[in-house]
């Protein structure tokens, strides 16, 4: 599985805001959404990423995948993160 | 006591929170604390420090009357709101139809019944008009084609060709009349209002009704400068006893209750004033007629009280509103502030 | 230790004029039960999709109205408009609250007969009346609406064949200032064609004039057209009493009154723009007592109401097959029910509310049946929450016309149940089968085998 990581300058704070400086754009997370976004922060591997959100939250891990590659493309797609 | 109000989006075709706003804070007896109610994160009056203490996002009324008195309600908890005063079309509606629910939690509102919103509908000016004895220009409704080869002959080209809610375009021939039938359709449905052209200047006339036939006050004004989006950058108040007497007989045909602003067009050649439409709130210049004398936005949050008010009988002529741009600067902490906690403190 | 509540991760680009869940137009809260019955219980009961019809509310819907009209006029009559719902279920809650039947062909009037609704409370309406349908009406003594002259002719020639009488209105239309007008129904009084057929009827011997009827359209959205429809009723009245020396047993202002429901290209939502029940009965009742006669020989006032009767009483459960984004990247949700089931989703948004509780996050989506076709959209735009697969909604505002129009196309139809004021659930037409479609299909015999290789 492909890995990512968040591109430079992309600042979220704790409630979930997400500002681009180099775009003007700007963004609101759900909780999830947050931590997925601290985890690529810290270096989690697209594995790991999915194994903790599997243990910390009642979902199992195959959604958990699916629904991780969703939110990447679209990650992707804002220019917020890229592949490694 | 706390005031809210809606509509601080006063970007290039205002609205008229901001100047209800600053009548209010203005007038002598007022003592109280005025919140905003905004619909977008970036309406400027949210940010504008001296306006509003708090300003609370809130769903638009067309999602649904529930979800919106839910949030209404939800406000109310935290601010305890005495009156709302609204001030933009497509919320009177909802306001109207919320009136006694909003009583119930203890906000008071003044806003034009559900009666009175309808007849003022651009396909039923008209016939009121005609019913009161009201010069309005002539009105035909068509839904089709074949309806436009039927208006009567002594309606003449140019047409104005009408959208039933917005839209608005003038036809020299029937060709044009037919082309800009087709594109108002497709967008806002039938029918389409296909009314006499008439040329002349625009005039208009902002009013207060308190609900019992009586004019607390009104205020003409004539546009010196217009924008290419057809709003008034600049006005001055004007004596002209003829508009104010009409805007005076709909208020008390109607019993109107309410800010108001009625829009006339004076007929170049026989100097003849038509009634075109009534707007069912204050218009984004009502500072003119508080800086004129009539403190009208103060005295409809004390009609939505329940309180006598005295009514104005006079203003001050040759008042000049200059519109003008002020670029403010925020923090994008602000900006997240209002996104992510729908709230905006500007204390 | 107990894991966290898990919501699929979101992101959502901060637009100007499409803000967040406070300011932008919210999803509705959720619906977990109808009538105190779990979504989920009664999906996985009965099945999904499933059209779900409260007997509780239909029974307040019809008392409420009645009660709006007998406060305002003394004699009121109901009459259940079969085509907008003829679920035999439906019109039996209906009968039993005193409705009378309003049928618009001869299927629907066998419909009604079949329920035990005698003749004489049958108001026969519509164009097609053929002249089988017809001769058993004036059997019956069904109350017959003529639409048109050649009706009228017919009719006249019937009972002179079989020697009996029988009870007629005529319909009108006129012009009542609504777009479009629908005078390709009834008789058009600004041309006097209706009262040249009053006349015509009332020198007849075999045709007892008793009522004058209209109908001005369908979800009218302001109460004048029906004040100046009524208007026209009571000025013929007045000239059939004058005249003919007639006095009517009543008049029948038809239906129209619309429902919560928010027809399409509208920007506000219904309940903010519809005037109350109160108000269109206030603008019905009222020139009703210009009527030459006196207090006991007012005729009665009958109201084929319909849809401001059932819609709200019906539900549409649905389950959600799974979730998509498209090329653009705007999330879509696919559900279990389709425009096959709910053919008004061509005019009217209806109202989708999730069926579970879920996080805060809302997105804004377009929802699409099951069908393998393009049109298959119930809603273009819908702000929802994050829905899993499995996950459920239900569709408001679709008992009138869902269950009458709906077809069997590519999917066979499902059940549909009633939930009994004490609680029980019935199902009230049951889901259909392969052989519901193959009995009444035939295979000519050089068709009947092949063999593929």
């Amino acid at each position: 599985m492909e890995n990512y990581k968040m591109l430079n300058n992309v600042a979220v704070s704790e409630n979930g805001f997400l500002f681009l400086p180099g775009t003007g754009e700007s963004f609101t997370l759900n909780e999830i959404g947050r931590m997925i976004l601290e985890y690529l922060k810290e270096g989690n591997s697209s594995n790991e990423i999915i194994e903790k959100i599997a243990g910390e939250y009642d979902v199992d891990e195959t959604v958990a995948e699916r629904d991780f590659n969703d939110f990447i493309n679209q990650l992707k797609n804002f220019r917020i993160v890229d592949a490694i | 006591m706390k005031i809210a109000v809606t509509g601080l989006n006063n970007v290039d075709n205002p609205g008229p929170g901001v100047p209800v706003i600053r009548g209010i804070r203005e007038a002598d007896d007022f003592d109280g604390e005025i919140i905003g109610l905004i619909y977008d994160a970036l309406e400027p009056g949210a940010y504008m420090s001296e306006v509003a203490s708090r300003n609370y996002l809130i769903p638009y009324p067309s999602g649904g009357l529930d979800i919106y008195f839910e949030r209404l309600s939800q406000i109310n908890e935290i601010e305890k709101i005495d009156v709302i005063i609204p001030t933009l079309d497509a919320e009177m509606f909802a306001f109207a139809k919320l009136k006694s629910k909003l009583e119930s939690i203890g906000i008071k509102t003044l806003v034009p019944t559900v009666e009175q919103l309808t007849i003022r509908g651009k396909d039923k000016l008209f016939s009121f008009c005609e019913k009161y004895n009201i010069s309005a220009p002539k009105n035909y409704l068509a839904s089709s084609v074949q309806d436009l080869y039927k208006l009567p002959s002594e309606l003449k080209y140019p047409v104005v060709i009408k959208g039933i809610f917005y839209d608005a375009y003038i036809a020299n021939n029937f060709d044009e009349a037919e082309s800009y039938f087709r594109k108002i359709s497709s967008k806002w449905g039938y029918p389409i209002i296909v009314q006499e052209y008439i040329k002349g200047s625009e005039y208009n006339v902002c009013a207060l009704g308190d609900g019992e036939g009586g004019t607390v006050g009104a205020v003409a004004m004539k546009k010196l400068f217009i924008t290419d989006k057809g709003k008034g950058w600049a006005g001055v108040s004007i004596e002209d006893d003829e508009i104010i007497d009409i805007s005076r007989k709909v208020i008390e045909e109607l019993n109107w209750i309410g800010g108001a602003e009625f829009e006339f067009m004076r007929d170049e050649e026989t100097n003849k004033n038509y009634l075109l439409e009534i707007n069912p709130r204050f218009p984004a210049w009502v500072y003119l007629a508080v800086a004129a004398g009539q403190n009208l936005p103060h005295a409809a949050v004390q009609l939505a009280q329940g309180k006598k008010v005295e009514t104005f009988e006079s203003y001050e002529v040759g008042k000049i509103f200059i519109r003008y741009s002020w670029d403010l600067i925020t923090d994008i902490k602000k900006f997240e502030e209002i996104t992510v906690k729908g709230v905006l403190n500007n204390e | 230790m107990s894991k966290k509540y898990y919501e699929r991760p979101v992101i959502i680009k901060q637009h100007s004029g499409m803000m967040n869940k406070f300011g932008s137009s919210p999803s509705l809260p959720p619906i977990t039960e109808v009538e105190g019955i779990p979504v989920k219980e009664l999906t996985e009961k009965y099945g999904s999709p499933l059209f779900t019809f409260s007997e509780r509310k239909i029974r307040d819907n019809q008392r409420k109205m009645l009660r709006i009209f007998k406060t305002r006029y003394p004699k009121v009559q109901f009459a259940w408009s079969y085509k907008t719902n003829y679920l035999g279920a439906i019109c039996s809650v209906f009968h039993q609250e005193g409705s009378w039947a309003e049928v618009v062909s001869e299927f629907e009037y066998d419909k009604a007969k079949g329920l035990g609704v005698d003749g004489q409370h049958i108001i026969f309406n519509g164009p097609d009346k053929t002249e089988e349908a017809l001769e058993k009406a004036v059997k019956d003594k069904a109350k017959i609406h003529i639409d048109h002259f050649d009706e009228l002719y017919s009719l006249m020639e019937i009972t002179e064949r079989l020697n009996l009488k029988a009870d007629v209105a005529i319909r009108v239309n006129m012009d009542t200032g609504i777009y479009p007008k629908w005078d390709r129904f009834g008789f058009n009084y600004e041309n006097g064609e209706a009262a040249q057929a009053l006349k015509r009827i009332a020198m007849n011997d075999n045709l007892n004039l008793i009522g004058l009827h209209t109908h001005i359209g369908t979800y009218i959205m302001s109460a004048e057209p029906y004040r100046q429809a009524v208007i026209v009723l009571v000025e013929l009245a007045n000239m059939l009493s004058k005249q003919y020396d007639i006095a009517l047993d009543y008049i029948d202002v038809g239906g129209g009154l619309p429902s919560n429901n928010t027809l399409k290209g509208q920007y506000l939502d219904a309940e903010q723009i519809l005037p109350t029940y109160e108000q269109y009965a206030d603008a019905i009742t009222a020139p009703l007592f210009d009527l030459n006669l006196k207090p006991d020989e007012l005729p009665t006032l009958i109201l084929e109401s319909g849809r401001a009767l059932i819609d709200d009483a019906g539900y549409l459960l649905s389950t959600v097959i799974g979730n998509k984004r498209l090329s653009n990247g705007k999330r879509t949700i696919i559900i279990d029910a389709g425009v096959n089931y709910l053919f008004t989703s061509h005019w009217f948004n209806h109202k989708i509310a999730p069926a579970q509780h879920s996080g805060s996050f809302t997105e804004n989506s377009a929802v699409y049946g099951p069908l393998c076709m393009n049109i298959d959209v119930l809603r273009e735009d819908i702000v929802l929450p994050t829905m899993r697969k499995g996950d459920q909604v239900v569709i408001l505002y679709v008992g009138a016309y869902s269950v009458t129009q709906w077809m069997q196309f590519i999917t066979l139809r499902p059940n549909v149940v009633m939930i009994m004021e004490d609680g029980s659930v019935e199902v009230i037409r049951e889901s259909e089968k392969l052989e519901n479609i193959t009995s009444s299909e035939k295979v000519p015999e050089k068709l009947n085998s092949f063999s593929l290789k």
